[in-house]
């Protein structure tokens, strides 16, 4: 029997050096997405092409191995837990200096490391020559010459890891200052527990005071003496001292490895730079950008291909195909009902969605592979940081208006993990498509078409997030992630179709999947409370129109009382809008048809004009305007709360998002009824100076102090866990 | 004393010191913001923050909160 070695090789490099490209390389389609245990950084995997015993992992993009951000502690988790059997180490040889910095500490971590030079093609355009044996030589492990977009060295570079896998690691050759060296030593001394080849990693950390070694470690040495000395003799931080030791090693050996071409030559990405990020051209074209995106994807091409999949393909296609199907099968009224009206509704729900976004989703990384992404965030940064968000969430915001789904989808560009979990809360406020007709039915019913209906609903839509942003930052959930704006604007480059193919399928694929289940499962259960009920006594299926003997009637009849302080109860009829506000889950629009049928009406038109008289004899326009409010608040249809579920990828994030949005949703509506009914002469009352109080709180979490906090906001002993 | 946040656009100046601590200090130092690195001032956002400079050979955009902790002289 021949023994078959599994190897593990894991894929260490800084953002935008081409790692991804690398990792397609290698494994081709071999590959399995997922995330990190417990955090919504993405985790790929993959057997490396031609010899399936070899699995690839790809780390997040990293610049250093601090503690500071989820990607560096995930990535240095997975590096010292799992202990992959060789590194390799990718990096930007346009941008070595800073590149090299993470390679320095890998090289500490004891585990074999092959530097991949990437990007040479364009080293050699500019002129500039790297010397690989005098960097290896320098560095102390292998380098090896590779171009990720053309393939070129790449085999070899696995092959040399493969082969580095558990060999013995040669020993560090870097130097640090002689006082800190000795620093290291002296400590290096202590660790009787660590493994030879890890102990300057773990004497490196204790110097620095990194806050989470200590998960890795079952005693911790008293270093205090040597981090004092040092902290004398240099008149800094220790963690600062190292910092800048690497930069000046690297600087060092980038004299004698890297001969630079001494006249620089304007690249072309420092022309396109110069008009995109222009002064003055800057915002006009990245408005034009922005419409471009919106007009393809959300209003032509998306619309289109949307609007095709929900009334065409699963509106005059594939209902009549089913229904004739089970009906010449003689199938019975349920099952029909259940495959019909649950099933390929539920279904039709989940594929609708995804043309638009998979045409968005080309867009996205289009601009984030070429470059453009990261002038998006260095360009808004100024208005959105204010409130707590990044300058990309304007895009996910954008395609919001358009529809919340692909707009949740979108808020996959943001790194900051914070940022991104704040933007994906709060998409869905600004009042998407399918919102339009719930506006549409208030203003015609209450307010004479007032094209100030529509504004106002923006407008609450605007404050709520800007207002949801500013109050979450200040919550102790998301004050723990100390992401300052240093980012690196990457150079422009056209990026390679394949790439942009395979991220948004990727992307595509994993929203049908991930949110595709709760969609349809909540299609389904809704679809059973619609359609059976009490006639007469008896629990039997319902017709179209019984809706209001449904089970969902029961249970809005039940849970009407909780809207009273919203004042949808007038004339006993609270229940009807409560019915109206679950079946807009399935989709927003829902609600004025549902409208139609609880009032008599078999078809009511897109503005529902036919109910606009009942509406009125029910509600007061004070109420009506909270109704809306609550309705553009509450948490989104069933298909933009998969998009939530797969984007928090935790169920706990998941349901404080719902429960967020839908408890804002119930104290806007509240506020808006008890205080216009005051205002417009409703006399005053309890409801009145509870609202009174509710302002007071929302205005004092609006205002009180922020405190920044030093620590990373993550549960450390889970997270070591669930790497393990 | 001079910060990075008053250096006008097109002026080179070196690193002379890092003020303050904690993550915002480390993650500037990992992008190659330390001692004595030359940086060059490139362009201001349009909105007049953050400014973009050009340091070890690339390019890195800052807000000018965090580059008023960079003490700098002109090279």
């Amino acid at each position: 029997m021949v023994m078959r070695m599994t190897v593990k090789i894991a894929l260490a490099g800084n953002p935008n050096c081409g790692k991804t490209t690398l990792f397609n390389g290698l494994t081709g389609s071999n590959q399995f997405v997922g995330n990190w245990p417990g955090v919504t950084v993405e985790k790929k995997e993959g057997k490396l092409r031609g010899n399936h015993d070899v699995t690839v992992v790809d780390l997040p993009g990293i610049y250093s191995l601090s503690p500071y951000t989820l990607e560096e502690v995930v990535a240095r988790n997975f590096l010292i837990n799992e202990s992959p059997d060789a590194i390799i180490n990718i990096v930007d040889g346009t941008n070595i200096e800073r590149n090299l910095y993470l390679s320095t500490q890998l090289i500490e971590l004891g585990i074999p490391v092959i530097i991949a030079v990437n990007m040479m093609d364009l080293v050699n355009k500019n002129g500039d020559k790297i010397s690989m044996e005098k960097l290896s030589a320098a560095l102390g492990c292998e380098v090896v010459e590779i171009s990720a977009l053309k393939g070129t060295g790449i085999q070899q570079a696995a092959d040399r890891a493969v082969a580095a896998a558990g060999k013995k690691v040669r020993p560090v050759v870097h130097k640090f200052d002689t006082e800190v060296e000795k620093a290291i030593t002296s400590v290096s001394a202590m660790l009787k527990d660590v493994p030879e080849e890890q102990k300057r990693f773990f004497a490196v950390k204790l110097l620095e005071q990194d806050s989470r070694i200590r998960e890795h470690m079952s005693s911790l040495p008293d270093v205090s003496r040597e981090i004092g000395h040092l902290e004398e003799i240099f008149e800094d931080d220790t963690e600062s001292i190292i910092t800048n030791e690497r930069y000046v090693y690297i600087a060092s050996i980038i004299k004698d490895c890297v001969v630079k071409n001494k006249k620089r030559t304007v690249t072309t990405s420092d022309r396109i730079d110069k008009v995109v990020t222009n002064r003055w051209l800057a915002l006009p074209i990245f408005a034009l950008v922005m419409f471009l995106i919106y007009y393809v994807s959300v209003t032509t091409v998306g619309g289109f291909l949307t609007d095709w999949t929900n009334d065409v393909l699963f509106g005059e296609i594939i209902p009549p195909a089913v229904e004739n199907l089970l009906e010449s099968m003689g199938c019975a009224d349920w099952l029909q009902g259940l495959i019909l009206d649950g099933i390929v509704a539920g279904v039709g729900a989940v594929l609708g969605f995804v043309p638009q976004m998979l045409v968005l989703f080309i867009f996205l990384a289009f601009l984030e592979s070429c470059g453009y992404m990261a002038r998006v965030a260095f360009i808004m940064d100024r208005i959105f940081r204010k409130f707590g968000l990044s300058g990309k969430s304007f895009i996910p915001i954008l395609i919001g208006t358009g529809c919340g789904v692909p707009g949740i989808m979108a808020s996959r560009t943001i790194e900051n993990d914070r940022d991104r979990k704040m933007t994906i809360m709060t998409t869905t406020f600004i009042p998407c498509g399918a919102k339009l007709p719930i506006i549409a039915l208030i203003a015609g019913a209450f307010f004479n078409h007032s094209g100030a209906v529509a504004w106002g609903a923006w407008m609450i839509g605007i404050a709520a997030i800007v207002s949801s942003g500013i109050i979450l930052k200040k919550t102790k959930m998301f004050a723990g992630d100390p992401a300052p704006f240093v980012m690196e604007l990457p150079a422009y480059h056209m990026p390679a179709a394949g790439a942009v193919l395979r991220s948004m399928w990727e992307r595509g694929w994993s929203f049908i999947k991930k949110a595709g289940t709760i969609i349809l499962l909540s299609t389904i259960v809704l679809w059973f409370f619609m359609s059976f009920g009490w006639i007469e006594d008896s629990f039997s299926m319902l017709e179209a129109d019984q809706l209001d003997s449904s089970i969902l009637a029961k249970i809005g009849g039940a849970a009407a009382w909780i809207f009273t302080p919203l004042g949808w109860t007038q004339a006993g009829e609270g229940w009807k809008m409560a019915v109206a506000v679950v079946t807009g889950l399935i989709a927003k629009e829902n609600v004025v048809a549902t409208f139609g049928m609880l009032f008599g009406f078999a078809e009511v038109a897109e503005d529902g004009i036919e109910v606009w008289g009942s509406l009125a004899a029910v509600m007061t326009p004070v109420a009506a305007f909270g109704f809306l409010a609550f309705n553009l608040l509450c948490a989104p249809c069933f298909a933009a709360m998969g998009a939530i579920k797969r984007e928090m990828n935790h169920i706990g994030w998941f349901w404080f998002a719902i429960g967020y949005q839908t408890l804002l949703a119930y104290v806007t509506a509240m506020c808006i009824y008890q205080l216009g009914t005051f205002f417009t002469g409703g006399g005053f009352g309890v409801g009145t100076v509870v609202a009174v109080l509710l302002v007071i709180g929302f205005l004092y979490l609006l205002f009180r102090p922020y405190q920044a906090t030093d620590s990373l906001n993550m549960d450390g002993g889970r997270l070591a866990k669930a790497v393990k | 004393m001079k910060t990075l946040k008053e250096v006008s656009c097109g002026e080179t100046v070196t690193v002379e010191k890092l003020w303050g601590e904690g993550p915002v200090k480390r993650r500037i130092m990992d992008m190659g913001i330390t001692k004595g690195v030359s940086v060059y001032v490139r362009k201001v956002a349009p909105l007049g923050d953050p400014v973009e400079v050009t340091v070890r050979g690339y390019e890195l955009s800052l807000r000018k909160a965090d580059a008023a902790m960079i003490q700098v002289s002109a090279e």
